[in-house]
């Protein structure tokens, strides 16, 4: 009678159990999604920054032509006269996703635009990720960690970074797909079902469709493989797979020697060994001799700073003037992660006890992500998941003691310990502090075992007899009723700083979409929609086929919202065009509108922040154009732009600088605004104030003069007092003009 | 002028025409404003009945190329003298073709219902409006230029009637006169240049008229306009209008320098497009404002009681020739506009764009009615082109009916307010959310049955059973597990019993407690009795059954 009650009682606490996680997993995922919200709520509902116009751009085009064109997409507007292959070139994950989302919603007659599809896919992706945490964290140490894992990802700032509503970019649905591959493979590896593994390879799969960090699954996962095969703990399954390899080898040798002469046996296993040697040598030579013939070993640039941070900046100008994949800053670790920065070492104690396959996962994903991060600050993105899944291990163990020990000191609610320390764990508002730690890992070294049983009958056999024994030892293990009150505050109250930090992270921090700027002035909110009024001009007032000429960083946003055809953009794929560009902006006017018109381009577009002291402009970027310019055409050169080593625009600056085409088209008539030419981003006044452009117009300026758009001049102005001597001879001088030009041109 | 010659030979032409009925027009009072860029020419015709036949309509003669920009005309019955406009009848008006007259001429023919007898006269106004008919000159200027525009009209009025006496007056904006024609009685009033007054001209006169004057006032025009009106039972009105918008005035040339637009944007840029005004209806909610690449910020809004009124820039100040493209939303009350008469719903919505200033070139007004309206029908104050087209939105299953109208040349005087009858049953307005619940039912459903039923194709595979009884096993182990912790809590109680013995050295109640315990205990084997034999048959469970003997000797310890 009393057992069967109590067995009822227990499936009704599991069962509750199952629904309050369910309801907090939904409310996790609600959190997850609304916490990306700030951007549309505070700003607009727009697509954010630069590649994310891109990827727009490409789901458009997915949506109106259909997959198979999009599939042999070969976009003319962009690399102008080179273009893109777009379809052959791109991560398609992100793209088809957002496309078969809007196509979904589009035969159920809802009518939403491929623009909010694009602007939500990130926050809905975040949600997803989020239960992808709990369920790999789940896997690794019980729904208590995976809860308070997964609540910590809904809201860790360095995902919100790239997962704001609007950041349509490849990481945002990279990283549910990165941490849902790792809990498949986890999955398959606890249980070791052929189900899990198909839907891990069509995880991975998806994983590699998306994002180029795929490199990071396809190296740890075979490292894992490789520790788990080193290690003394190697699971059954790897054991049972080596024997089955081995036991079809002994097969097949017994079966060649049963069908020949013990004569011919020998001479089969000399030849098959001679052959085997020879032709593995040969791979390995071939290998080598190939890696070794491509100057970079066979590895990209980016693949290369990873392993050297210094190689980009020594040899690559063009990766390393991207700010993302420069090195982080600490206090950028405290800005992404905050406090799971301090939880990461407990959790790690806490997944050495024990160390099963899934936890050994576990420490080596943070560990190599931990240097990622530090090499690159975007693969911060990667270092978030395992922080979060680290800390929630740390924290629900934390938990785990302090309600434990409570319980057991106040009389009469010794029967609901267990539950109300699942609860009390999946609240979100956690943390830890330092006594908490060391006593909680030494608790869950005893407490792993029993909840694993559960799981796996045969591990029972040998496992039930510790977790009996660590029971009763538990008791010894169980703090004062005050340390645990107070830790389980102070833990509260890290939880509570932690959610603070993210929650103004999200509002303040990340939440800019960057193509529209606000300030906060006397007068209230003041908005700075420069880019926007220049894309709008340029798709409505100039010609469909003109070609728009800019440094790189425009270049999607200029095709995806002025549609007009750029010469280079953001995917940076052709060093020599960059630089081509590069030199053009570097160069003197005649030379450089040389430079242009031999590419067909009818406007450049710079973008200056002198006069309301926007401090990303192109004057700020000015070096990097000179070094990626000077990197192929030799006669541009960085010192020439430097006096004694310093970058500086004022009347200190070298003429080379004051001259070229950048300063001239940013400071054009730019003394007539103040009378003294005075620059609020370099705080200085400009070195030359009156000048006039001779192969260049301005045609159009916008409100705050964030952008500038010129328009070249036509040729015939430069000749007109020749033609007039004689024709004959104004063509031979503009043939040998051209002539000239071709050598100075670098473009030819 | 090329033009001006061609008109003058055409006048000779016409004067060869034969006079075409008894009328007479025996006072012409026409104005003319150029104030905007929609050319209002109000004429005051006083008809006379000279023959003895009773005539029954007026004809309005117009010149090819002006008719083709001819946006609206109106013919109202001017009776007291003085503005009483209450007493104003007006006119059915339609194009007609009368036989030998010259085939440059448009006529359009005021049908008068009563007729007008012999003797009898009438005074009619007529007002028409023309969309295109100021031509900038110089067509292309620069920045700093001031926009100049020329108006060709003729002084005597072109009618097929003989006139007998004729004034025009033609009003300017503000501003400079470059040039105007000077003929015979031409007077200068300010702003105000007068014609006449002519008396006793034949019919087809003309003498053509220029005048050459300042209009710094913005070109704006609509090449296309889309307004969209969905009606939602559920209370509201959207209304999404589309513009395509251009400046129509000079064409801009050379450089456009933003520092001399900013320093003196009234000299520099005085005919650029700085804003518009939408006068919205009362109570307008949820108005936005945005183009193709998102919200355009600088606009304003105001809205009291009476009206809404939103002030939108464009991105950037528009200057001859120059194009944008932006699109305006808002809703309205939906008792405002719809309403009930004999059976049928009807909305009453005004026709035009609440952009006063703008000229429309082309004007499609689709009225998106609710799924499963039926008898529909339109009335409209003037002819409009109508079609009929289904849309698809929020999870419709037949589509929503969707009226077509569309209109060229839309002025200020088309915003009128049209029809659109149709019936509907309310019942059909829970369609979709009866959909939607039973469709989240039916999911509810589906997830109740594939948890509870068994899906497996085979029962007698050994993998299924080998299921059922790791099933079996599982719950058996976790009652066993059970009763491990109540034993563990036992044990806690009594080492706490036993602290509480060695602090206070209270035996008694340390005794009572160890009974207590020992109680409980038993009833605990009692219960670990059958589950360990259903465990022992249980082939599976072998494994598990030294864990269960350790809880024995864990019991007979304590």
């Amino acid at each position: 009678m009393a057992a069967s009650e109590t067995s009822k009682e227990t499936i009704l606490r599991y069962a509750f159990g199952n629904v309050l996680s369910f309801f907090i997993l939904v409310l996790i995922g609600v959190l997850a999604f609304s916490i990306r919200l700030f951007s549309v709520i505070k700003y607009e509902s727009v697509i954010h920054e630069f590649d994310p116009y891109f990827n727009y751009r490409v789901t458009q085009y997915l949506t109106k032509n259909g997959i198979y064109d999009f599939w042999n997409w070969f976009d003319d507007r962009t690399w102008y006269p080179l273009g893109r292959v777009i379809g052959g070139t791109v991560y398609p994950g992100l793209t088809l996703t957002a496309g078969t989302i809007w196509w979904l919603l589009s035969s159920l007659n809802i009518p939403l635009s491929v623009e909010t599809v694009c602007v939500f896919t990130a926050p809905i992706f975040s949600a997803f990720a989020s239960w992808a945490t709990y369920l790999l964290t789940k896997e690794v140490k019980g729904a208590g960690a995976g809860l308070m894992a997964a609540a910590l990802l809904a809201m860790v700032p360095s995902y919100i970074s790239r997962s704001v509503a609007g950041s349509y970019d490849n990481e945002a649905v990279a990283i549910f797909a990165l941490i849902f591959t790792f809990y498949l493979y986890i999955k398959t590896l606890n249980t070791g079902s052929l189900f899990y593994a198909t839907l891990n390879a069509i995880a991975y799969f998806y994983m590699v469709c998306s994002w180029g960090g795929y490199t990071f699954i396809i190296n740890l996962i075979p490292m894992h493989v490789l520790l788990c095969i080193v290690t003394v703990m190697t699971s059954e399954h790897f054991a049972s797979f080596l024997v089955f390899i081995i036991i079809h080898v002994v097969a097949l040798v017994y079966y060649i020697k049963g069908i020949l002469s013990p004569k011919m046996f020998k001479v089969a296993v000399t030849f098959v060994v001679s052959i085997g040697v020879v032709v593995c040598g040969a791979v390995l030579a071939v290998l080598i001799a190939l890696v070794a013939s491509s100057p970079t070993k066979g590895w990209s640039g980016r693949s290369l700073s990873l392993l050297d941070p210094t190689y980009a900046s020594k040899y690559i100008p063009i990766i390393a003037s991207v700010s993302e994949h420069q090195p982080p800053t600490w206090p950028s670790y405290f800005m992404d992660i905050n406090v799971l920065a301090f939880l990461v070492p407990a959790g790690i104690i806490a997944c050495f006890s024990p160390l099963s396959d899934a936890s050994s996962f576990v420490i080596l994903y943070i560990v190599t992500s931990v240097y990622f991060s530090g090499v690159m600050v975007r693969l911060m993105l990667v270092l978030a998941p395992a922080a979060c899944i680290m800390s929630g291990i740390a924290l629900s163990a934390a938990f785990d003691v302090f309600t434990r020990s409570i319980k057991f000191q106040l009389p009469g609610a010794t029967e609901n310990s267990e539950r109300d320390a699942g609860e009390t764990s999946s609240n979100s508002v956690v943390a830890q502090n330092d006594v908490a730690k060391t006593e909680k890992n030494e608790d869950a070294v005893k407490e792993r075992p029993s909840k694993k049983n559960r799981k796996k009958e045969k591990e029972k056999e040998n496992v039930e007899k510790p977790s009996v024994k660590s029971q009763i030892k538990k008791k010894l293990l169980i703090l004062p009723l005050e340390a645990s009150i107070i830790a389980i505050f102070l833990l509260v109250l890290l939880g509570a700083f932690y959610v603070v930090h993210c929650v103004w992270a999200a509002a303040e921090a990340y939440s800019a979409p960057s193509i529209v700027l606000t300030s906060h002035s006397q007068d209230g909110l003041h908005v700075f929609d420069d880019f926007r009024e220049a894309y709008a001009w340029l798709s409505h007032n100039t010609e469909v086929d003109d070609k728009v000429a800019s440094w790189w960083d425009y270049g999607y946003q200029t095709t995806a919202m002025a549609n007009r055809t750029v010469i280079v953009d953001n995917n940076t794929w052709n060093n020599t065009h960059i630089a081509t560009v590069g030199t053009a902006m570097s160069s003197p006017e005649k030379a450089a509108w040389e430079i242009f018109n031999s590419l067909d381009v009818k406007y450049v577009l710079v973008v200056f922040g002198g006069l309301v002291g926007y401090p990303s402009d192109d004057i700020n970027k000015f070096l990097w154009m000179v070094r990626i310019g000077g990197g192929v055409f030799p006669h541009i050169k960085e010192p020439d732009y430097l006096r004694d080593g310093q970058y500086r625009i004022d009347s200190q600056a070298t003429p080379t600088m004051l001259n070229c085409l950048m300063y001239k088209l940013s400071y054009y008539r730019f003394v007539e605004t103040d009378g003294k030419a005075f620059d609020r981003v370099r705080r200085t006044e400009i070195g030359k104030k009156y000048f006039k452009l001779t192969h260049f117009e301005e045609v159009f300026t916008t409100h705050h003069w964030m952008v500038r758009i010129y328009k070249l001049k036509p040729p015939k102005n430069r000749i007109r007092g020749r033609a007039k001597k004689s024709k004959s001879k104004a063509s031979s001088t503009t043939g040998t003009k051209r002539i000239g030009t071709k050598k100075k041109n670098p473009w030819h | 002028m090329g033009f001006r010659f061609d008109l003058l030979m055409f006048m000779i032409v016409l004067l060869s025409v034969p006079v075409l009925s008894n009328l007479i027009l025996s006072n012409v009072d026409r104005r003319i404003d150029l104030t905007t860029q929609a050319v209002r020419i109000t004429s005051t015709l006083k008809v006379e009945n000279t023959g003895s036949d009773l005539v029954s309509e007026v004809l309005l003669a117009f010149p090819d190329d002006q008719a083709k920009h001819l946006a609206y005309l109106t013919a109202t019955n001017n009776e007291g003298k003085g503005k009483a406009k209450s007493s104003s009848v007006s006119f059915p008006v339609d194009v007609v073709r009368p036989k030998g007259m010259h085939p440059s001429l448009t006529f359009y023919s005021v049908s008068l219902p009563k007729g007008l007898g012999k003797g009898a006269s009438l005074t009619l106004d007529v007002l028409a409006v023309f969309a295109h008919a100021l031509q900038p000159f110089p067509e292309r200027i620069t920045q700093p230029d001031i926009q100049l525009v020329v108006f060709n009209e003729t002084a005597h009025y072109l009618s097929p009637y003989a006139v007998k006496v004729q004034s025009l007056t033609v009003k300017l904006p503000d501003a400079r006169i470059e040039s105007f024609s000077k003929i015979e009685n031409t007077k200068i009033h300010g702003s105000e240049v007068k014609y006449g007054p002519y008396e006793n001209l034949p019919p087809f006169s003309y003498s053509s008229i220029v005048v050459h004057f300042e209009a710094n006032q913005p070109f704006a025009i609509a090449q296309q306009l889309i307004r969209e009106i969905e009606i939602s039972h559920w209370g509201n009105v959207q209304v999404t209008e589309h513009y395509n918008l251009v400046h129509g005035g000079a064409q801009s040339k050379g450089e456009f320098s933003r520092l001399d637009y900013q320093a003196r944007p009234h000299v520099r840029g005085a005919s650029a497009i700085r804003h518009l005004v939408a006068k919205l209806p009362p109570r307008a909610h949820s108005i936005y404002y945005r183009d193709e690449i998102g919200n355009i910020s600088t606009s304003k809004l105001w809205g009291d009681p009476k009206k809404t009124e939103l002030v939108i820039e464009p991105r950037y100040p528009m200057f001859g020739g120059w194009r944008t493209a932006f699109t305006i939303g808002y809703g309205l009350p939906l008792q405002d506009f719809l309403f009930h008469s004999e059976g049928k719903r009807y909305l009453n919505i005004s026709f035009g764009s609440p952009i006063n200033e703008v000229v429309i070139d082309t004007l499609i007004v689709k009225v998106v009615l609710p799924e499963g309206s039926a008898d529909i029908s339109v009335s409209a104050p003037f002819p409009v082109k109508q079609g009929q087209e289904t849309k698809f939105s929020h999870l419709d299953v037949v589509g929503r009916p969707v009226i077509v109208l569309e209109k060229t040349n839309v002025v200020l005087e088309h915003n009128q307010h049209f029809q659109v009858y149709y019936k509907f049953s309310s019942l059909s307005m829970f369609g979709e959310p009866l959909m939607l619940i039973s469709g989240f039912f039916f999911l509810f459903v589906a997830c109740i049955i594939y948890m509870h039923a068994d899906l497996s194709i085979s029962k007698s595979s050994p993998s299924y059973l080998a299921k059922l009884q790791w099933d079996e096993v599982q719950a058996g182990v976790q009652q066993v597990r059970n009763i491990f912790d109540r034993c563990l809590t036992l044990h806690d109680k009594l080492e706490a019993s036993l602290r509480d013995l060695s602090r206070t050295g209270d035996v008694q109640a340390c005794k009572a407690s160890r009974k207590a315990v020992d109680g409980l205990l038993k009833d605990i084997s009692k219960d670990l009795k059958p589950l360990l034999l259903s465990l022992q048959s249980s082939p599976q469970a072998a494994q598990i059954l030294p864990k269960c003997s350790i809880c024995k000797t864990s019991n007979a310890t304590s």
